[in-house]
């Protein structure tokens, strides 16, 4: 039985106001310090900047207030003092010869991405809609991910060819093919999980799925990786077959799963280091980044994970402050290196903070997952939660030399739009299962006393629509008969 | 299923806590490794980019530490009026070692030296920049820009002022000179452009200061040197009358040692040893040299300076009196020829040792070294470098050097204002019609306060003749106040 429902529900928007003007001290706040310590003149721009960020984050807030009350309190906050953060430190490293105007781009594409997350939560309404996408889904995702591909609009940046330009515009697709793989897997799975666990062949400790069964995740994950990989997209393959392996995993509570997805990554990743370039040059440079040769390659060499580290020793564990330290030094410092200008500059403990606020952002979106009373939820949630989860130990571990490099950016903090973009729209989803998750139950006036099954609410009739009216229109019902409701419901 | 997210969290949490160890690790554990890695700019940047201490003449700097703009590096090295100083200075690049003072003084200037220990000390608490301790040194800026500005361009001089009783330098210039802030530029690219552009230039070289760098003959400047040697033996006095042939045949090899064809040396063939310096005649110092033996010529020199360097706190080129081979190498090397060698300041020490009644002090550019806070932390007191003669032979070899000026091959020397006392000197440099044109003394003679040496290195004797005397004139004219 979940336990929200065990306490008697509060919107608790009014917390997430409180923690989000929080968040904007420090994200704003953090601005100015730059401006501060940096000696730069504070100009009309920081208060028009602040005033636009404060502006669409109290927006979304809005949003959540007409659209989700009962939502997470404490996604937004978090959220928004990383996007804040990553502004002001895109901003300082401005002032460097290397990067230009980056901020302004990141603000605007912060806006813009905060806007199409209010436009999903206000016409999506109810996440179960997204069910209804599942193969609709698996198309996109093949579209998106093959378009870096088409010649003209395809570009390659640094190696990997995961970019698109139309109309002047870059834009990494693969950032929104991971959502709607997440929404594939997670809507096939709810909706075949009883065929995957049942029939099949048992083979002692095992059962084997009946192939058939299999075949489309099989079809998702060979086209993805195979793209990915072709792409020399190293990181975001890691991410989405962890993506498959977790999901499958939460769909049948079977460890096996895990088990084999550890023998496929162990097989992948000989089979990458035999015959894929690129991979076997990370895995040189993650075992020996020092060796002096490997250092100065031009092309393929450890400089940049080298510097990064000698960036992170150099703030230790306070940080040189806002623009005291040298993290331009290591190349790409305001999008795949951004977690070590955080380290330089705030020091262990402020990348710590960072990395305390993604733990805690990641367990919200798990908890939205373990909340939601439906299948597809559950598996969504948590499907997006390890993207985030597996974003961040792929971007952190590979600065930090605990996996090879590859290049994924901090979600939230790096400069780029497309992953700014998707990340944004996966707090939609995650804000709408948990308010999903946290609402009363409110079933009509026939209440199912069956027990625990009444969570599948999906199970019953009507469309999703429908029932998302029924509950905005119960919302205004009395909190004591909400209560007796639910505890019908348990 | 609830269970397999919690299993999903637990497993996250776990990567997350890998996350953590590894960066306490490389933050916290491995910092000072990862510092000191050859391979990391950020020393290089943090070292080279910190603001050093000013140095200062008369209390106005001619090399300071101002904010950069648009650089990794935070601090700029400026030099103001660098062709008088580059030479003192030295540059401070950010890719090579420094020179000059920026080298020898480079504990003081960035801040690290022993007694600045209390200001890191207090700038770690307060968290402000320290700034390193400023360096004021002896140099007049208005002698040394007159002093520059008698080098006519495109010639090889250098001019040396040196205060008598202490020995302190109150002008050492030089021309050909270079811009010591093209070398402490940022840019690393300009930086190799300009140096190999220094380093392909003939006659100045980065790494290389004429005053105290260029070892070349002395000439006739050195007999002052055999005349300390001689006067200090006894067998000699300045009214010792000594045979002056034109020619003087040596033993052992077919060369001859011959006084200078246009003097006025011809005109006796014997004559007292002061008529002989004030008209600078060869044999009879290659006579004596020979008479006297190696042995006390050499140790004259070294008592004046030669055969080692010196830190004033800049290094100075060791002048050189090696081992003679011969009899006539001896011979040479008494007229400041053959295997003599001598730096402009190594002659001016001559000078001053002789006007300080025999005693030399250690040449010295420093004058004070003061704390970010003003706080004295260095003052340098003179320093006796050697005895070279007894005060009554200096005082005969004043009287000599004063009939040069009076009477002798100095007299473009002398000066409305007091007496001077001098020693010319020209050495062949084995290039037709390129001499080194050297004088050398001290004013006033009755009460030696300054000495003074002006040198043309390969040039044509007629033009550098011209200019030397009169130099050193000026020079005196300006450094002594009536």
């Amino acid at each position: 039985m979940n336990e929200t429902a065990q306490a008697a529900p509060k919107p608790r928007r009014n917390v997430e106001l409180v923690l989000l003007l929080v968040a904007l001290i420090i994200g704003i706040g953090a601005q100015f310090l730059v401006a501060v310590s940096m000696d730069e003149p504070i100009t009309q721009d920081y208060y028009i900047e602040g005033a636009v960020f404060a502006t669409i984050s109290l927006a979304f807030h809005l949003a959540l207030r007409f659209r989700a009350r009962y939502a997470d309190p404490f996604i937004l906050p978090i959220v928004v003092t990383l996007n804040g953060l990553g502004i002001a430190m895109i901003h300082r490293l401005d002032f460097t010869a290397s990067f230009d105007g980056a901020a302004d781009r990141q603000l605007v594409w912060t806006v813009v991405s905060i806007g199409a997350a209010i436009a999903l939560l206000w016409f999506l309404k109810d996440h179960r809609r997204l069910r209804q996408l599942t193969y609709v889904s698996l198309i996109v995702s093949v579209l998106l991910l093959f378009l870096p591909m088409v010649p003209g609009i395809g570009q390659e940046i640094f190696g990997a060819r995961v970019w698109v330009t139309i109309f002047g515009m870059s834009f990494q697709p693969s950032e929104i093919a991971k959502i709607t793989l997440a929404v594939f897997f997670a809507g096939y799975l709810a909706n075949n999980r009883d065929l995957i666990l049942l029939a099949g062949k048992k083979v002692g400790p095992f059962t084997f799925p009946r192939l058939q069964d299999l075949a489309p995740m099989a079809v998702a994950w060979v086209v993805a990786l195979g793209v990915l990989i072709v792409q020399n997209d190293l990181g975001n393959a890691l991410m989405l077959f962890g993506l498959f392996v977790t999901v499958i995993y939460v769909a049948t509570s079977r460890f096996s799963w895990i088990a084999i997805g550890g023998v496929f990554i162990a097989i992948g990743a000989a089979l990458a280091y035999q015959f894929v370039n690129h991979f076997r040059e990370r895995v040189e440079i993650w075992l020996n980044a020092f060796d002096q040769e490997i250092y100065e390659r031009a092309y393929g060499g450890s400089h940049q994970v080298v510097q990064g580290m000698f960036g992170l020793a150099n703030g230790g564990l306070t940080g040189t402050g806002f623009g005291n330290g040298m993290p331009t030094q290591a190349a790409l410092a305001n999008s795949d290196m951004i977690i070590a200008a955080f380290g330089e500059e705030l020091g262990f403990i402020g990348l710590s903070a960072i990395l305390v606020l993604y733990l805690l952002l990641f367990s919200r979106y798990m908890r939205a997952g373990i909340g939601t009373r439906d299948h597809f939820g559950k598996l969504l949630a948590t499907g997006l939660a390890v993207i985030l989860v597996l974003q961040v130990f792929v971007v952190v571990g590979g600065i930090t030399r605990v996996i090879p490099m590859s290049g994924l950016v901090s979600p939230f903090l790096a400069a780029g739009g497309s992953a700014i973009l998707a990340n944004w729209l996966i707090v939609a989803i995650v804000l709408l299962i948990s308010h999903s998750a946290r609402r009363p139950v409110v079933v009509g006036p026939m209440v199912n006393t069956s027990g625990a099954e009444t969570s599948g609410i999906e199970d019953r009739g009507g469309s999703a629509e429908d029932r998302g009216a029924r509950q905005d229109s119960s919302t205004g019902r009395s909190g004591g008969e909400e209560t007796q409701i639910q505890e019908a419901a348990r | 299923m609830n269970n397999a997210i919690r299993h999903t969290w637990v497993v996250s949490v776990t990567m997350f806590v890998t996350l953590f160890a590894a960066l306490s690790i490389i933050q916290v554990a491995l910092t000072e490794d990862l510092n000191s890695d050859p391979n990391n700019a950020r020393q290089i940047y943090n070292d080279r980019g910190a603001p050093r201490g000013a140095i200062t003449v008369d209390g106005s700097p001619i090399a300071e530490s101002v904010p950069a703009e648009n650089s990794n590096f935070d601090y700029q090295r400026v030099y103001h009026d660098p062709e008088l100083y580059f030479g003192i200075t030295g540059f401070f690049p950010i890719a090579a070692h420094p020179t000059g003072l920026e080298s020898e003084l480079n504990e003081y200037l960035s801040g690290h030296s022993d007694s600045q220990f209390f200001d890191r000390m207090t700038s770690m608490f307060t968290g402000e920049t320290m700034e390193g301790a400023q360096v004021e040194l002896t140099l007049d800026p208005e002698l040394q820009r007159q002093a520059y500005d008698l080098i006519p361009e495109g010639q090889r001089g250098s001019i040396v002022v040196q205060e008598v009783d202490t020995g302190d330098i109150v002008s050492l210039a030089s021309r050909p000179s270079y811009d010591t802030n093209d070398l402490a530029t940022h840019s690393t690219e300009e930086y190799n452009a300009n140096i190999a552009e220094l380093e392909d230039s003939e006659h100045v070289s980065p790494y290389y200061f004429r005053p105290i760098n260029s070892t070349i003959a002395p000439g006739s400047v050195f007999k002052l040197v055999d005349l300390a040697a001689m006067l200090e033996s006894g067998d000699y006095d300045p009214d010792t009358v000594l045979e002056n042939p034109s020619e003087l045949d040596l033993p052992d090899s077919d060369r001859t040692l011959p006084n200078f064809t246009t003097g006025i040396c011809h005109q006796q063939t014997e004559s007292n040893l002061t008529w002989i310096v004030a008209q600078s005649c060869n044999t009879p110092f290659g006579e004596a040299a020979m008479d006297m033996g190696e042995e006390p010529l050499r140790d004259t020199a070294e008592d004046f300076g030669w055969n080692q360097e010196l830190n004033i706190p800049l290094s100075t080129s060791a002048s050189a009196f090696p081992e003679t081979t011969s009899q006539a190498d001896l011979a040479y090397s008494s007229i400041g020829q053959g295997s003599v060698t001598a730096t402009p300041l190594q002659i001016n020490m001559v000078s001053q040792g002789v006007a300080n009644g025999g005693t030399v002090m250690h040449p010295n550019l420093v004058d004070s070294i003061r704390g970010s806070d003003l706080q004295l932390l260095e003052q340098p007191e003179p320093q006796v470098l050697g005895e070279a003669t007894s005060e009554e032979v200096a005082g005969e070899m004043t009287e000599m050097m004063e009939a040069v000026v009076d009477e002798g091959t100095g007299q473009s020397a002398q000066s409305q204002s007091f007496d001077v006392a001098a020693k010319t000197g020209t050495a062949e440099t084995g290039n037709e019609g390129q001499v080194h044109t050297w004088i050398t003394g001290f004013a006033p003679a009755d009460d030696p306060q300054y000495a003074v040496t002006v040198v043309y290195e390969n040039i044509d004797y007629e033009t550098g003749h011209s200019m030397t005397g009169p130099q050193m004139r000026q020079m005196l004219e300006a450094v002594i106040e009536p």
